[in-house]
Formats: structure tokens, sequence, C-alpha cells
């Protein structure tokens, strides 16, 4: 092979490689992006609800019932709406009412199926989404996050 | 006191830094051998004053000494002696503490071992070293004083996240950030290479056992971390493509890559640009990762002490030291083109292939990591990127490379033909198709990412092995010839060989535990029984258990397969009472062929019922080991006698380059 072709292999190699790529995360984002909604987006807002989407507030005080089979319900707020959430499985260990939590799954009829409650590691630590949403909402309470300090 | 001997031992350090950062860069544009020669005490010096401010607080740590508030807000009078000193960086600014003190690790192990090193070359890598240095050290004490105190100190302190109080995560930061900061040096040394100009075998030679050094720690670093994430959080999975982890994943792809093309700077004397270029990307990947760790600006379930206002100062540092290094690059790079371009089927070609797939595939993850704050800066909303994402992107791209993977090393330097090649591979066919068959018929319900997983780990493995046995000219020569040429096979073949294997073994973790696992949730009530992947578990109902800092709930299961008891197994909940929060400790027993993985919850329904969450992950102890493989290969390979003996002389500028072996 001349020098000039050698190149010319690389060059598609590499454009070949990017391009399928580019192809590939473009369609992923297309399908598999989560947009997060606070409990007023999913009140007020019409959201399509063939998609799944995060939920993220504050887990409102006495909503957290238990029932027989494994399932547990309670209700998300931002302090000016809620949502009842249910969630089939053991709740993450930092979960508790009256704390930020973050939820993924689908919601039906006005209940929002979470197959994925998410876990903080710290106790100090407020997800940026739900402070936003308390931040939205006019709620906000000052910096949970350095109250230690 | 001791607290503040600490203090000024940090601040002598940023004293000697500065000098090291300077003195000896200046020394060598004067080709001043007196000021060039200062980098080696000095890094020493640092070395020795960083320890000694460790180790202060480290005594504050273990004598509890509350007045210190980095000791008060994350230790407690009652914790056991391993977390009081695992403490000292389960926490931000111990753990940036942590971070500079294998900074000047790495740099006093260069000016140890590096007598060697042309004097420039190390002035020059060594100043790089001090001025990363300076900027975290400004860093600590301006925005993150680990002895700061307090008055009046608490009575006791605000205790360790439970969760960190664990043999896995004690040491899982200092592999990690031995993996991170190790990168540094690769960084140093190719900044160095930068301003000299000049970039040859005998460079890559010095810079590829620190690399090394550092990808065998990052990888046991990952695997740790991965692991402790898989007995801890009580879910079940090991890998959620959380921002963190992505943070720690992007070095080691950009340092395997940088490993990788290393090779064909000593062996071949190209792709110099390209692997300086790499070894910078590797490490402003090890920031990235320190900053979207440290900031809290991605939502992530392993946020652990974030603070944005640090954030910013880490942002700007990333800035200056990203932003100085690829400008240095875009004007000193050109001048490095030396490139013999090669034949794109040879065993150069195959390592570029594999750094072209490796970058791509540590692009894809930066993008996808990067996009939820990309997307909300530009009033996008709010999104998270998770592994549906993450697979969809990363799978497709590891299937071509993986291919290849088995093929590369049975070609040689500088031209090579593929089909004797693919010839030789035809037992790696056979393996493939007759496991993928197998699996079908076994699991007939699975999914189809599982047969495609099958068929690389077992493409790779038996292909690697083939490569081997290729070397030592297994049965294609009388055996005692085969025998001496294995006693004789570098241990840098040895290494590799171990370490694709390794990767095979992990594959085929991944593969099982991802494919193919079975999970049960339900609400138990003592006497109730529930199969899962085969065995059958007896719920015995749980009782309250005194720990030494906390209480648990234990439960208790009783396994058995086909009718005989197989094992017993005790999942916990603790509770620590100074944070007030409650642990998962997930019972895991381990078998070749799968875990069997229980973990109990809260009460829950009618009187005595507990919710139990209960897996069989196939194959997940491949995973650790391929992991261990793998580290095992970098080690064996960094002992190669190459790295020893016969140390790198470099040619005379305009020597012809250095012949392919």
């Amino acid at each position: 092979m001349k020098p000039k072709h050698k190149r010319l292999t690389f060059v598609v190699v590499a454009g070949v490689l990017l391009a399928s790529a580019v192809a590939l995360m473009l369609v992923a984002f297309e399908e598999n992006i989560v947009f997060f909604q606070s409990p007023t987006d999913i009140v007020e807002k019409k959201i399509p609800t063939d998609k799944r989407m995060r939920i993220g507030g504050l887990v409102k005080e006495g909503s957290v019932k238990k029932g027989d089979d494994a399932v547990v319900s309670f209700l998300v707020t931002d302090l000016s709406n809620t949502v009842k959430v249910t969630y089939k499985g053991i709740l993450p260990d930092l979960f508790r009412e009256g704390q930020g939590v973050v939820a993924e799954g689908r919601l039906t009829d006005g209940v929002f199926k979470a197959d994925e409650v998410l876990a903080k590691h710290d106790e100090n630590y407020m997800p940026p989404e739900v402070a936003d949403a308390l931040k939205k909402s006019g709620q906000w309470q000052g910096n949970v996050k350095g109250d230690k300090k | 006191m001791i607290a503040e001997v600490g203090h000024f031992a940090l601040v002598l350090a940023l004293l000697v830094a500065m000098v090291q950062a300077s003195v000896p860069m200046v020394g060598a544009a004067r080709n001043n051998e007196v000021w060039m020669a200062l980098c080696r005490p000095a890094a020493i010096a640092q070395f020795l004053l960083v320890a000694l401010s460790f180790l202060c607080l480290t005594h504050a740590f273990v004598t509890s000494d509350f007045s210190v508030i980095t000791v008060a807000q994350n230790s407690h009078t009652d914790k056991p002696l391993i977390y009081k000193i695992s403490g000292v960086w389960g926490n931000h600014e111990g753990s940036m503490l942590l971070w500079v003190l294998i900074l000047s690790i790495f740099g006093s192990a260069v000016a140890f071992f590096g007598s060697n090193l042309p004097p420039g070359l190390r002035a020059r890598a060594l100043a790089v070293q001090g001025l990363i240095a300076v900027g975290f050290y400004l860093f600590l004490l301006l925005t993150s004083n680990p002895f700061e105190r307090v008055i009046p100190p608490p009575m006791n302190g605000n205790d360790l996240n439970p969760l960190l109080q664990d043999f896995g995560l004690a040491i899982h930061p200092p592999m990690l950030y031995l993996g991170y900061v190790g990168f540094s040096m690769a960084f140093s040394f190719a900044i160095a290479a930068l301003i000299e100009g000049r970039v040859d075998a005998a460079w890559a030679r010095w810079v590829r056992p620190w690399t090394m050094a550092a990808w065998v720690f990052l990888t046991g670093g990952i695997a740790l971390g991965s692991w402790w994430a898989y007995y801890e959080l009580g879910w079940g999975g090991f890998w959620f493509w959380d921002p963190v982890e992505n943070a720690s994943f992007m070095p080691w792809l950009a340092g395997t890559a940088l490993l990788h093309s290393s090779i064909v700077v000593e062996k071949r004397n190209a792709m110099k640009t390209w692997t300086v270029f790499l070894a910078i990307v590797a490490f402003s990947f090890s920031l990235l990762g320190t900053f979207l760790v440290r900031s809290g600006v991605l939502t992530s379930v392993h946020a652990f002490a974030t603070d944005p206002g640090r954030g910013v100062f880490i942002l700007l540092l990333l800035i200056i030291v990203i932003g100085g290094s690829f400008a240095l690059f875009a004007w000193r790079g050109p001048q490095l083109k030396s490139e013999v371009l090669f034949q794109p089927i040879s065993r150069e070609g195959g390592l570029l292939l594999n750094n072209l797939i490796m970058t791509v595939a540590a692009a894809a993850v930066l993008l996808g990591t990067l996009y939820p704050l990309f997307l909300d800066a530009i009033g996008g909303g709010k999104v998270s990127v998770g592994a549906p994402f993450f697979n969809a992107v990363f799978i497709p791209l590891m299937v071509p490379m993986i291919a290849a993977m088995a093929v590369g090393p049975l070609l040689s330097w500088k031209r090579a033909d593929l089909g004797p090649a693919l010839k030789r591979l035809w037992i790696a066919a056979a393996a493939m198709f007759v496991m993928v068959a197998v699996t079908w018929v076994l699991i007939t319900d699975g999914p189809f990412m599982g047969l495609v997983g099958v068929a690389l780990a077992t493409w790779l493995g038996v292909g690697t092995l083939v490569s081997f046995a290729d070397q030592i000219r297994l049965f294609r020569a009388p055996l005692p010839e085969s025998l001496s040429r294995l006693r004789r096979t570098p241990r840098a073949t040895w290494g590799m060989t171990l370490a694709h294997l390794g990767i095979a073994v992990a594959i085929a973790g991944v593969t099982g535990a991802g494919a193919w696992k079975i999970e049960s949730v339900q609400v138990m009530k003592p006497g109730d029984k529930v199969t899962v992947g085969g065995y059958e578990y007896e719920f015995k109902g749980a009782t309250e258990h005194p720990g030494p800092n906390y209480t648990a709930r234990r439960g208790l299961f009783i396994v058995s397969k086909g009718g005989k008891v197989f094992t017993v197994m005790e999942p916990e909940k603790r509770i620590y009472p100074v944070q007030n929060m409650p642990t998962t400790e997930a019972a895991i027993h381990s078998t070749l062929w799968g875990d069997l993985y229980a973990v109990v919850g809260d009460p829950q329904g009618t009187e005595g019922g507990f919710v139990t969450r209960i897996y069989f992950n196939p194959l997940v102890i491949w995973m650790w080991m391929g992991g261990l493989l793998m580290m095992f290969g970098g080690f064996l390979s960094l002992t190669d006698r190459r790295y020893r003996i016969g140390a790198p002389t470099r040619r005379q500028a305009g020597a012809a380059p250095v012949a392919a072996e």
C-alpha cells in the first residue's frame, strides 16, 4: 500500500467508528433519557404518561404505608403539590419521612409506579433536582447541604 | 498542638512545592545542573512534610481529638480503631490530604528510582508534579483545611457515615487515588516531553511503568468499589453507570489506551503525538473525576461530603491544568511529528484500533455523564442518563473491540497477514459456537445479550490462550523446545496474557449477573418458603443483636437444595445510633456458578412479617476474579526485566529509530 492509501485506511476506519458511535449515541439519547419532573409539573402540566421519568421532592410526613405484598406507598411533595408513589421492594437505607427522595418509573392514572428509588449515601446530601423543585415551588428553606457547619 | 504541626507542615510543603515547580524548570531551560538537581531533594522533602501532616491528622483521629472539626464531624470514640484510621480519608478534607500525599509519594519515587533519567527530563517532570501539587495545597489550605479547630470542642463526634464503616471501603479510596494520581506521572512526563520537544522509545520506557502501576491500582480501586456496592447497598447489582462510577471508569479507559499506545512508541517509535495526548487526557479525566465526586454537581448515589463552593475551586484548577496542557500540546505537539505510517494489518495497527475504540468509548461515557449538566445549563430541563443509555452505546462499541482483541496479539509487527492469524483462531471460533449452543439449550428464555456475552468471553479467552500457545510454539515444535520457550517468556507477555484472560473472565461475570439474574421480593413470615434459582429459602424470623457501635436486626434463612440443607444465611439491617442511620448487610453465599444473595428489610404486613429480597446472581464472582487477573497481569508486566536492567539509553538526536522487535 502506498502511504497515501495507508493514511486513507486509517481515516476511513476512524471515521466509520466515530460515525457509528455518534449514531449509537443519538439513538440512545432519544430512547433512554429520563426527564425529571417535580410533583407540581406532574399535577399541573399534562405530561405524556408513556415515558419513563424521575420524580423528586420530599417524602410527606406520615404518608408511608406498607401493604401485605411488599408494596410500599408514600406521597412525594414539593410542598405545593403531592403525588402518590408506589414501590415494590426494600426502600433504600436513608429513605425517611420528611427527607428528599428521587424515584424513577412511570405514571399511571395519577399514581407514580416506581421501579427504582434512589438511595443517597450521605444524609446531608440533597439531590440537586429536589432542591430545585423546592426552590421552584417557593418552599426552599435554605442550605440543607451544609447545615452541619 | 499536634494538629498545628500538621497544618504548619502542609504550609511548608506548599512552599517546597513552589520551589520544586520553578527552580528545576528554569534550571532545565538554562541547562544549569545545580538548579535541575534541586528537584530530587525538593520532591523528597515535600513527601516527608505531607507524610508528617497526614500522620498528624491520623493521630487526631486515633486519639479522637474533637477540637479538630474534621475529626468531630467524622469520628466517634466508640468507633473501632480501623474505622478511626479509615475515617481520615472518609471525609472531604482528609481525602484531599490523601490525594496530595499520594502525589508526593509518586514524586519522591521518581526522585528515588529515577537515577537513570536524563537530568533535564527529570527536572521538568518533577517541576510539573510540583506545579500540580501547588494547586492542590492551595485548595487544601484555602478551602478545606483539615486541621481547623473548633472551640469549645464537642463532647463526642458525629461518627463516620456508617456505610463507610466497612473494610472494602476503607481501602477503596487509597487504591483509587493511587490510580488517579498515578496518571499524573504520565502527565508530567508528557508535559516535560512537550517542553523538550522530544518523545522517543526511551521516553516511553520510562513512562510505561508509572502508567502500568497507576492502571493496576485503578483497576483494583474500581473492582473494590463495585464489590462494595454489591454487598453493602443490598441492590444485588454491582455497577450502576452512576456519574461517580463513570468518573473512575473514564480515566481507566484512557489509561488502558495509553498503556497500549506507549507500546507502539517503545517498539516502533510511532504514535508519539497521540501518546502524549492520551497521557494528558488520562490525567484530565482523573481531575474531572475528583471534581465530579467532590463538587456534587451531578445527582449521584455515591455523593459523599460534597460542597459546591469547593467545586468552583476545583473547576478553576481543572480549567488551568487541562486548558494549559492542551494549549501547550497544540503549540508544541506538532514538533513531535516523526510518525512512521504503518500497515493497517499489523500489531501496531491492532493497537491503534484498540486506542480508537477505547477513546471513543471514553468520550461516549463522558458525554453521557455530562449531558444532564449541559442540558440543564442551556435550560433544556432536568434529565438523567442512566444504565440503558450506557449499555446501548457501550456494548456495541465493545463487540468489535473484543473481537479484535483476540486477533491483535497474533499479528506481527510492521506487516502481518490476517489469514493465518484467523486460521490459528479456529479453536476459539469452534469453542465459541459450542458455548453459545450449550448456553442456548440450557437457558432458553435468557436475553440475546447473554449469548453475545458468552460468545465474546469464549472467543477472547480461548483466543488469548491460542496466542500464548503460539508464542511458545506449543504442538508446533518439539515439547522440550516449547518448555524452554515457556521458561524464557518475558513477564510482559505473561502479564498481557493474564490481563486479557482477566477481561474474558470479567465479561463472563458481567454477562451472567447482567443477563440471567433472578430476583424475588416478598413479605415473609417465620416458616415461609420461597424458591429462587433452584434454591429453597426458609425464613426463620429476625432477632435483635447488639454490635460494637450499632444494633443489628438479623434475619435467618435456611437454604436447601434438592431437600438437603445447603447453607444458612444471616442478612442484617443495622442501625447506627450516633447518626441514626440504618445500613443493609446482605448475606452472600458465593459459589463458582453464582451467588446466593439475601436481604432482610423492615417489618411489613401482618405480625412477624418482614420484606425480604432474594437474588440469584450467576457468575458474579467471575467479575472480581477477572479484576484480580487483570491486576496480577499488570503487576507481572511491571516486574519485567527490561524495566529493571538495561537502563534505557537515549539515542543521539538524528539517530535511526529503535528497530522493532
